[in-house]
């Protein structure tokens, strides 16, 4: 198989050629390895994807002998997942240099499925973003147009999956960081439901939110990925046994299938051009069999106000850790420790991280925190009584992944309102803890637009095979993309 | 940080520690160190003086993406507690965190339960106990240079081996009245949790530490006053004298009209100096919320079940056994119960007398050999030192006390045995053959050693013909003098007043 042959199999289909005898996995890893890497050399005049590419090709025998099922298919990982002996320091500067000493159980648990750790991909600065531009590592650009954002946090992963530089990757969602960004760059992303995969070695954002979740370039890819992600952990408290078997999809209809549309997420503040091609996947579900029917999140439109009080307040208690004293950078000629680690965190910390840590420690605060927390927190329960309801009468929910198509780098950095209104449709499903794909469904203004599909917890078959039918049916190119 | 903001003034010297205009209203917070094989919220296992550093992992660390996941055996043991002191055991409590920074505390935040906590109310003895929480310990920091202690120090360097211990938190009401109470309480407190086997409740290292909050108000009102925080005490003694000079301290500023300002207070028990390490407005805002990692404590009726059957006897239980299966005095029986390592060691001993009754040898009575072991023994040992550390065993102590109850040993000679037995161990009847020491059989002998004495108090005899008993006394001390104490004294002063014809 030629180079360019490889590059254009997915992931599931190269892990197929492997176990087949057609296609050799150390072949298949160098040219992703190579295209890594030039990208990684390029920088911030590439598209700037990742933040570290691994230095070799492991060795034939070891690929080849990869225990089946993922057959040695390289696997691109957010840089916030730890990593034994490789850089994790999602993409801030307080953690210049740190390697930790082991690997987070996710991606441990997909390298004994036979997945090998390619590179780390950039991302938002402990996930804190929806552009992408908050790295430490510099801006990602988006492969449709490199004077766009790929969205974020999971921009990097989301960037290189479009572009051909790895055939799938992991990232994280606290808000929409895998579905936002998928969206963005014309791919398939899916937050699974909270507590089906393991956080242990995700360097945390917002614990009562953050789930790993896949990047891929179709749904099948998806399912495969994330199949082989989920189940409990004894290391982590809040992870969940998946009652059954995520399947690979195979459905090419919606007969009887019953889609909600809110009115809450698709009316105002969505730009014209994503309701258009969000109508058109409608009318295509339609088609399909499917039963479209308006549904209500009455409380929806305030879940972006509570997530802006817990994620931060989680945030602010989850980044006290970031001192100086143990690892990462250490303010040089501190007076005293207070002056330590007030230096340690000023050059430490980027401007969002540092807005979002004041938030929450203001959140938090005694004789706010009922005001704040506490309210942010039945606003919460509310969404997810909403969801419970609707789910009464619908099988599924679908909105536009995001309320516009990839924006120009620069456009809403000194507004961060403006930036925080790109998880609208998302934090909705992150606060309730239900899954959600986001799928390419058409271009605007020659920009790919995401649709999102949610489902109750541990719904995922149910969302995986919508989304596959609706893939195949809209027939969705993300060729012009590659580099 | 305990850098001291001033020096409050100290009480004055032999000042009056009771005053009845005032009334001391004391509440207790003890912190104890649960025995658990691993830590709170990780699979290390708990340190006992290893090399720094080296009972550790990324979760005890605070390492970037590490989670915890609570110790089942902790909640188990935080169980036992709450049923020992009769407290309610929440159906469902969650753990919060506390955040701060500090250098001890790798996560900048301490994991611990607030508003939820495992147990509430409950007492013991005349204190009620407000609740019982679980938490984990922070780790230790050493300070580095001449003075080892924060200031002057050329660097501070964290251990992270305790980081992580499984801490039970035990909060009292109000109901102390003085330091002597609060030291008395600690050590019934102290003895539960031995007994119950949840903790090595070892003072000295850390793994039972007191803290105090202590306030006056008029003798009469039911009113509290201003409270003061007396940081981290680990010794009784210390607990005591600690209460005592911030009781005075106290009483000092409302004589000169003054107000107790509510503050964190740390007593030096090398000065006796008592330092404000904060104000109430330099109080921590701690923003507890609830943690996230952890899914709430669900504790079921299995999981109550299961602690019950793990307690053993408590001593307000023991208390009452004895009293009723032995018939020891209800001070006796007290002081034996609620100083567990002595009631440990006397039903050892009785066990030994039991046995060695079997072959023929009389038992002591029980409480004979109570008053052995509670007086006798326990003078002996010095402050700290616990009976099973001493070389008498409990069977050679119930072989003295046997002896001496059937009057082959006088008293005086057991104890001099008994202070042999101590420092070198043994057995009693070896020592008593090399010393000489038997009961005199002989009454001849021993009458005419009495005889003897007479002449040489005269002027008593004269007294003691007339009639006053206590003049007795020097005649007899000549006769013990003479048999080094081997004469049992009923039976002298029955041969004076023979010889005497009174």
């Amino acid at each position: 198989m030629s180079a360019a042959d490889v590059l254009e199999l997915s992931a599931a289909q190269a892990a197929d050629a492997i176990a087949a005898g057609s296609l050799a996995a150390d072949e298949l890893f160098d040219a992703y390895r190579s295209r890594a890497a030039a990208d990684r050399a390029a920088g911030e005049d590439g598209l700037n994807c990742f933040t570290w590419v691994a230095a070799e090709t492991p060795v034939a025998e070891r690929l080849d002998g990869a225990p089946a099922p993922l057959g040695g298919v390289p696997l691109a990982v957010k840089d916030l997942f730890c990593t034994e002996g490789v850089p994790s320091q999602s993409a801030s500067r307080i953690l210049e240099g740190y390697e930790p000493p082991y690997t987070a159980s996710v991606v441990r648990r997909l390298q004994d499925a036979g997945a090998s750790l390619l590179a780390k991909t950039n991302q938002d600065e402990f996930a804190m973003g929806s552009s992408n531009e908050n790295s430490a590592f510099g801006v990602v650009r988006n492969p449709w147009d490199r004077e766009r954002v790929p969205g974020g946090s999971s921009g990097g992963s989301a960037a290189a999956v479009a572009a051909g530089l790895a055939p799938w990757a992991l990232g994280t969602d606290t808000g929409g960081s895998i579905r936002q960004p998928a969206a963005l760059c014309g791919i398939v992303g899916m937050k699974p439901t909270y507590g089906s995969v393991s956080r242990y070695g995700m360097i945390a954002f917002a614990s009562s939110l953050d789930q790993a979740g896949p990047l891929t370039r179709d749904v099948r890819d998806a399912a495969l990925l994330l199949s082989h992600m989920v189940g409990h952990d004894p290391c982590d408290a809040t992870s969940l046994s998946f009652p059954h078997a995520i399947e690979l999809p195979s459905a090419e209809r919606l007969d009887g299938v019953r889609l909600g549309v809110p009115e809450e997420l698709t009316g105002e503040g969505i730009e014209a051009g994503v309701l258009d091609a969000f109508r058109a996947a409608l009318a295509q579900a339609e088609q399909l069999g499917a039963q479209i029917s308006e549904v209500r999140l009455a409380h929806a439109p305030h879940a972006l106000s509570a997530y802006y009080v817990i994620a931060p307040a989680e945030a602010s208690s989850n980044l006290a850790r970031f001192d100086g004293v143990r690892y990462g950078l250490r303010a040089d000629d501190a007076d005293d420790l207070l002056d330590m680690y007030t230096r340690t965190r000023h050059d430490g910390f980027g401007a969002e991280v540092k807005r979002r840590i004041m938030l929450g420690t203001y959140a938090l605060s005694s004789g706010y925190y009922d005001a704040y927390y506490g309210r942010a927190q039945r606003v919460r329960t509310k969404i997810a009584e909403d969801f419970r309801s609707a789910f009464e009468h619908v099988d599924l929910i679908v909105t536009p992944t995001s309320p516009t198509v990839a924006f120009k780098l620069g456009e809403k950095t000194a507004d961060p309102l403006a930036m925080y209104l790109n998880d609208f449709c998302t934090v909705p499903m992150s606060l309730a803890g239900l899954p959600a794909i986001s799928i390419p469904c058409g271009l605007a203004a020659g920009l790919p637009v995401g649709l999102q599909i949610a489902g109750p917890a541990f719904s995922e078959n149910r969302v995986l095979d919508a989304a596959y039918a609706l893939e195949q049916s809209l027939g969705f190119d993300g060729t012009a993309a590659r580099v | 940080m305990s850098e001291p903001l001033r020096t409050p003034p100290q009480p004055p010297a032999g000042g009056s520690l009771k005053d009845d205009r005032f009334e001391p209203v004391i509440g207790l917070e003890i912190h104890v160190q649960l025995a658990t094989a691993t830590k709170m919220f990780c699979g290390c296992e708990l340190s006992f003086g290893e090399p720094p550093n080296t009972r550790t992992c990324p979760v005890c660390l605070g390492l970037p993406g590490s989670l915890p996941v609570a110790n089942a055996r902790a909640v188990h043991l935080g169980l036992m507690i709450g049923l020992a002191l009769g407290c309610e055991l929440a159906p469902r409590s969650i753990f919060h965190r506390k955040n701060y920074f500090y250098p001890d505390l790798p996560k900048g935040y301490q994991i611990s339960q607030y508003d939820e906590p495992l147990c509430r109310g409950g007492r013991l003895g005349e204190v009620r106990i407000h609740r019982v929480h679980l938490e984990e310990d922070a780790a230790k920091l050493i300070h580095v240079g001449a003075s080892g202690r924060i200031h002057g120090s050329d660097a501070s360097i964290v251990d992270f081996n305790r980081g992580g211990t499984p801490l039970a938190e035990i909060v009292t009401e109000p109901d102390v009245r003085s330091a002597e109470q609060a030291s008395e309480w600690l050590k019934l407190l102290r003895s539960t949790l031995r007994q119950l086997g949840v903790s090595d409740v070892n003072m000295e290292e850390g793994s039972l530490r007191c803290d105090a909050n202590i306030s006056l108000r008029p003798a009469g009102s039911t009113e509290l006053g201003v409270k003061t925080e007396l940081k981290n005490m680990n010794s009784f003694r210390f607990i005591e004298r600690g209460i005592r000079a911030e009781i005075a301290r106290q009483q000092q500023i409302l004589d000169e009209g003054g107000h107790v300002v509510q503050e964190t207070l740390h007593f030096d028990p090398g000065s006796g100096v008592i330092t404000s390490l904060r104000s109430k407005e330099e109080a921590h805002d701690y923003r507890y919320f609830p943690e996230p990692d952890l899914l709430p404590v669900a504790i079921d009726q299995q999981m109550i079940d299961a602690a019950r059957a793990d307690m053993t006897e408590l001593p307000a239980e023991r208390a009452e056994r004895l009293q009723r299966e032995l018939a020891l005095t209800a001070d006796s029986a007290q002081l034996l119960a609620f100083r567990g390592e002595l009631g440990d060691y006397f039903e050892a001993a009785l066990a030994a007398a039991v046995a060695f009754s079997q072959d023929g040898e009389p038992a002591p009575p029980p409480q004979t050999l109570a008053n052995w072991v509670s007086g006798e023994l326990a003078g002996r040992l010095d402050d700290g030192v616990e009976p099973v550390e001493a070389r008498v065993t409990p069977q050679a102590l119930a072989q003295l006390v046997a002896l001496v109850s059937s009057k082959r040993v006088s008293v005086g000679a057991a104890r001099q045995v008994l202070d042999k037995l101590i420092v070198d161990g043994g057995d009693p009847r070896a020592i008593i053959e090399a010393e000489g020491l038997a009961a005199m059989d002989d009454s001849d002998e021993l009458a005419a050693i009495v005889a003897a004495a007479l002449d040489a108090n005269a002027d008593a005899a004269a007294r003691v013909r007339e009639g006053n008993a206590k003049a007795i006394g020097p005649i007899v001390g000549h006769v013990m003098r003479e048999t080094k104490g081997r004469a049992d004294g009923t039976e002298v002063a029955r041969l004076v007043h023979e010889q005497l014809g009174v």
